[in-house]
Order: structure tokens, then sequence, then C-alpha cells
């Protein structure tokens, strides 16, 4: 039989409502940063990077895309549980990503 | 080791007795909008019985339709044309699918037992978990309405393109429907993954969890993920049908296969979302009824997260000949014989569980044992199709439709039936008649194998799937599996009439008639509405039976002078 000295639960129960407010320069800043790559995808698209075009696009998007689920979302202020949960599922949206590209990129 | 404190009358009961029962109606509504009002969890976990219950009966009557169109063999003297058998298969896939498996336990049993099986008084969400309900019925609606509005949809219940894009049939609303039933299903799941992570009893560490629980905490996670991929798919088919946009059509420049990789992206996970909370009542029953605690506890639970996982790995598996790379037919191939793995570990060790145990061959338990038998029917032809040469023979003939039949009705429903006499005496406090229920067990088991078991021959022959007629030679089988279909259908009205008979008029039973171990059999049978009358406190693991502990020494039995 197994162990059953295990820990009493509760998890995440702690730092609720005690966050520290956030202040409004941050948001500022990271709205200034949205803005600025905005203006980097318009600018690299009038450049023919041939292979690497989407790749360069995806790489800002995602960058963005980090930058609003962190600050905007306050994902980064968060309990350890809910980055785990974020971080499920884009690990599992890139294995499907990866395994429907098994098909499409050797379909000749 | 110290056991839960369980108070005369149980944990639920208040000292003078005055707690009210969830049926007993304590709210400000009357008459029904007591009911579809209310947000406690065992109540909405009946709306779902009923609502889903009601389609499943509107499910098996279209079954048993197809079943009768296959009286006589050729196109000539049958009951319905070809179109209408377009239709029946499609909205039996339709309603089954979505309507009855996929809410199936988790909406109905989950809703009801999961707060109680972790000590909680209610889900996370409640008013969202009548929300769900509400979106369930709402998308059942829109689909049964996509019935009688310009023709039925006649796609399957996978709505392919591009033919879905190009039948001028109902589709679009049948789709739309489709994607209201998943924004419910979402939201269940939600609210089971934080009811579980957020309102465990003290001392209910993950460990100690019912593997019931488990199985709903994996079940939620795929219902989270996957089934947006399903929505944004239908959103597609919908906005290539509306506006002409070029996704799936190669018509408009779209790829088809595409969308084959999408709907299977949900779709095959959402098999699991079929069949993982029945694996969770299995091991439930089993170690009630086997009077031990369940063999390998914390493998039981991993395997169900480890199904979860590989389940989304899969999908290219339906398209082993739709056009899709021998690349990817490798590597979906492979992964698909990885599922065998935790598949297995299950499997052995409810055996194992059973052995030497003390087993009670109650009705659950017989049901227990109709679903490991058919399962593993399910799982071997399942290999059959998962290798990639016998699937090029196999694909698109009966034989996937008696494959599939065994998983989700053998395996899934069989469970879930055996579920509904395991805790209905729980819920309603009254019991049904155990012989009848192991009578109709027996029909069903009967009618079950004579109805499926001829479709496995039949496609082994080449007899194809979704054809209204076929040739001579396969007349006899389809008859076999014709009459199949009368005595499993026998068998059914005498399950569901012994069930309800019970509810109303059966022997009163206690609170705990089975002798389980989990939080459920310690407050009183019609649980109060509170669940609990105090916070229970969880000293132990969840199938703890002391008297299978070595060095037990039993209180001495008193002998008649």
């Amino acid at each position: 039989m197994e162990s059953t000295e295990s820990n009493i639960i509760v998890e995440g129960h702690s730092g609720e409502d005690k966050q520290e407010p956030i202040s409004y320069g941050l948001y500022v800043v990271v709205w200034l940063g949205l803005i600025a790559l905005t203006s980097l995808t318009a600018v690299v698209a009038g450049f023919n990077f041939a292979a690497f075009t989407l790749v360069i696009a995806l790489l800002i998007a995602l960058t963005k895309a980090s930058l609003v689920v962190n600050y905007f979302m306050h994902v980064k202020f968060e309990d350890k549980i809910f980055k785990v949960f974020l971080a499920i599922a884009g690990f599992t949206i890139c294995v499907i990503f990866l395994l429907t590209f098994s098909d499409v990129y050797f379909r000749r | 080791m110290a056991e839960i404190a369980i108070e005369p009358g149980g944990l639920g009961a208040s000292p003078n007795g005055a707690s009210h029962n969830y049926l007993e109606n304590t709210g400000k509504h009357k008459g029904i909008l007591a009911w579809i009002l209310s947000t406690d969890h065992k109540r909405i976990g009946i709306l779902y019985m009923i609502s889903i219950f009601t389609f499943f009966a509107v499910g098996v009557s279209l079954g048993f339709l197809m079943r009768l169109e296959m009286l006589v063999p050729g196109p000539q003297g049958k009951i319905f044309d070809a179109q209408q058998y377009n239709a029946l298969f499609t909205l039996h896939g339709v309603i089954m699918m979505f309507m009855f498996v996929i809410p199936g336990i988790p909406a109905t049993l989950g809703n009801f037992f999961l707060p109680i099986q972790i000590g909680a008084k209610d889900v996370a969400f409640p008013r969202i978990n009548l929300l769900s309900w509400y979106l369930y019925v709402t998308g059942a609606i829109i689909v049964l309405c996509s019935l009688f509005w310009r023709g039925l949809p006649d796609t399957g219940w996978t709505f392919y393109v591009p033919y879905s894009i190009r039948t001028a049939t109902n589709v679009t609303l049948a789709v739309f429907g489709v994607f209201v039933l998943g924004f419910s299903s979402i939201l269940t799941g939600l609210n089971f993954l934080t009811t579980i992570h957020r309102m465990r009893a003290p001392g209910m560490s993950w460990f100690r969890m019912p593997l019931f629980v488990w199985a709903l905490y994996a079940n939620g996670w795929i219902q989270v993920i996957a089934t947006p991929v399903l929505a944004i798919t239908l959103l597609l088919i919908a906005i290539e049908r509306v506006f002409h946009v070029g996704i799936f059509n190669p018509a408009l420049g779209g790829d088809p296969v595409l969308y084959q990789h999408l709907f299977w992206i949900y779709s095959h996970p959402a098999v699991y979302i079929m069949i993982l909370p029945p694996m969770g009542v299995v091991s439930e029953i089993v170690a009630t009824f086997s009077h031990r605690t369940i063999f390998g506890y914390k493998m039981v639970a991993m395997s169900s997260l480890a199904i979860a996982f590989i389940g989304y790995l899969v999908w290219g598996h339906h398209m082993f000949v739709a056009g899709e790379t021998q690349t990817a037919q490798f590597v979906f191939s492979l992964l698909t014989f990885l599922v065998a793995i935790p598949s297995g570990i299950k499997v052995f060790n409810w055996v194992a569980t059973m052995y030497k145990g003390s087993i009670d061959l109650q009705p659950p338990f017989l049901f227990l044992m109709a679903f490991i038998i058919l399962f593993s029917i399910g799982g071997l032809t399942g290999l059959i199709l998962g290798s990639l040469a016998t699937d090029v023979h196999l694909t698109g003939t009966y034989f996937v439709v008696g494959h599939f039949h065994y998983i989700i009705f053998g395996g899934g429903v069989f469970i879930f039936f055996g579920a509904l006499h395991y805790w209905l005496p729980k819920m309603f406090g009254r019991m049904y008649n155990k012989k009848v229920a192991n009578w109709a067990l027996g029909i069903l088991f009967v009618g079950f194998n004579m109805l499926y078991f001829p479709m496995l021959l039949l496609g082994y022959e080449g007899m194809p799937r979704r054809y209204f007629t076929y040739l001579p030679k396969y007349e006899l089988l389809q008859h076999i599996s014709m009459v199949g279909s009368w005595v499993l259908i026998t068998g059914l009205i005498i399950m569901f009439w012994n069930l309800i008979r019970g509810i109303f008029k059966g022997e009163k039973c206690g609170a705990n008639p089975w002798g389980g171990t989990t939080l459920e059999w310690s407050i009183p049978s019609i649980p109060p509405t509170e669940n609990f009358e105090h916070v229970p406190v969880v000293t132990h693991e969840p199938y703890y039976h002391p008297e299978a502990e070595p060095g037990f020494v039993a209180e001495p039995v008193p002998v008649a002078k």
C-alpha cells in the first residue's frame, strides 16, 4: 500500500488577495513595447527573408503575446499553478502543430 | 490509523436530524423552477441525467431503425431511401456522440459525486455549472431544429469536407448546435478542474482522491484544451459555407485533409472524454466489491493522465487512407500503439485488485465484468485498425463501426449503466430489484454481442459502412445483427424500468449498501443539500479497508449458546 504521509493540501490559497498593485508606468512601458513590435512587424514585411519570413513574423507575435499574457493578463504575478496550466496548454498546441506538419510538410 | 469520524447518522446528518436532503425543496422557487434555476450540483446532475437519457432514447430509436432498414438486401423494398438513411446515421451519430456520451458520466454522475467525493459543498462555480446545462439544452435544441428545417443533414457525425460544404442540406445549423454543445463541455471541464484544485477537504491530498476524481481531472483537461479546436473547426466550416472563403474546399484553394486534421485533433481526445470517466467508475466499483484497496493506486491515477496526454497525439490514425503522407502515417501508427500501455496498466491493475479480494457479485460488479470483456474486444480490434496494412483493408467498413461500438457502448456506456446501479441507491435512498438488474445485464450482454460482433465479420468481408443497402451474401449476418438490436433494446427497457421503479418504489437502503469507503458513503442516502454537516477531515487513502490489512484482528463474533 502506498505511503499516505503526504502533504495537507490547500495549494494556491496563499498569496491570494495580497498582490502588489502594478504601476501605471509599467503598463505604459509594455504598451509602448507592443507598439514598437507592431511597427517592427510592418517594417520587416518590406524585406524578403524568403523561408524565414514566417519564422520572424511568428517570433515577433510570440513576444507580443507573452507581454500581453504576462502583464495585461497578470500571469507573471500569479501563483505557479496558473503558469503550469498555461504551459501545458502551450505545449499541447506546439505538439499539435508539430504533428500536423509531419503530414503537411512532407506532402509533395 | 485513524478513521474518518463518522457520527451516528453519517457525516451529513445534523445531531437533531433536522438537515434537509437535496430532493426536499428549501429554495425560494417552486415546482419545476426549483430545479431549472437550482445551482445545487446534485440537482444539476439530475437535470443532465434526464436530458441525456431522453436523447439516448432518441438515439437508440434511430439506431433501431437503421438496423431495421437491413431487413432485405438490395435497393428494392426498403423502409427508407438512401437520403433518409444518410440522415438517420448522421442524427444517430450526432445525438449519441455530442448529446449522450461526451457529456455522459461527467455531467451527470460527475456533477453529483465529484464535490461529495472530495468533501466539498458544491463545485467551484455553481452558476457556471447551471449555465453549462442551459448551453447543453440550447445546443441540443439547435441540432434538433436542423432536423425539421430545410432537409436533414446527411454528412455523418464527422461533417467531412468537401461534402459538408457542398451539400445543400442543413449543415450550418447542425454545426452551430455542436459548437454550442462544445462550450457546455468546456465550462464543465473548467469547473471540475477548479473544484479539484481548490475545494478539497482538509487532508484530501492528491493521492487520497478517489480514482473517479482523478479520471474526471484528466477528463477536464481534455475538455478544456481539445474542445476549442472543434469549435474553431466548426466555425471555419461555417465561414467557408457562408462567405465562400477557401479553407478546406480545394476548388477555392483550401485543403480537405486539413479539415480532417482539425476535426480529429478534437475528436480523438474526445474518445478519451468518453472513456476516461467510465474507467474512473471501474476503479471505484472494483475496489468496493473486491473489498480491497485498489492495486497500484498511483499508477492507475497517473495512467489516466497518460491516456489523456497520449490521446492528443494519435488523431492521424483516422486518416491513414485520406491522403496523409507516409511520414505522418508512420508517426501516428507508432503513437497509437503507445496508448495500449496506460490502458493495459489499468486493466491489469483492476484484475490484480480482484485477486485475493473478497468479491461480492452485485449488479454493478457484474456490469464491470461485462465491461472488461467488451472493452478488451474493442481494444484488440483497435490494434487491428491501428496498424497500417490491416487498416487499408478495413477502413470505411462495418469493422470500424463494430470496433467503435465495442469501445464506446460496450466500454463506456455499459459502465455508465453499472455506475447507475452503483450510485442510484445513494442518490435516491432506494434499492432497485437486484435480480431483475442481473437479468437485464444478461439480456443486454447477449443482445450487444449479437448486434455488433456480426459487424466485425461483415466489415472483414468488405461490407462498407453508411450504405443503405447490401449484397445478398451479407444477408445472414445482417439479420443476426438486426435481431440483436431487438434483444438489446429489450434489455435496455427492462433495465431502465427496473431502475426507475427502484427510484420510486424500491426498498429503502442505508447510507452504505455496498460497503464503499469513499466519502459519499459516509453521508446519508439521499444526500443532504449541503452534502456535509461538518467539513470532513480525511486521514487515509480512499480505499482503506482495515480488515484487509495484514495483522488485522477481527472483533470476536458472538456465539449462540
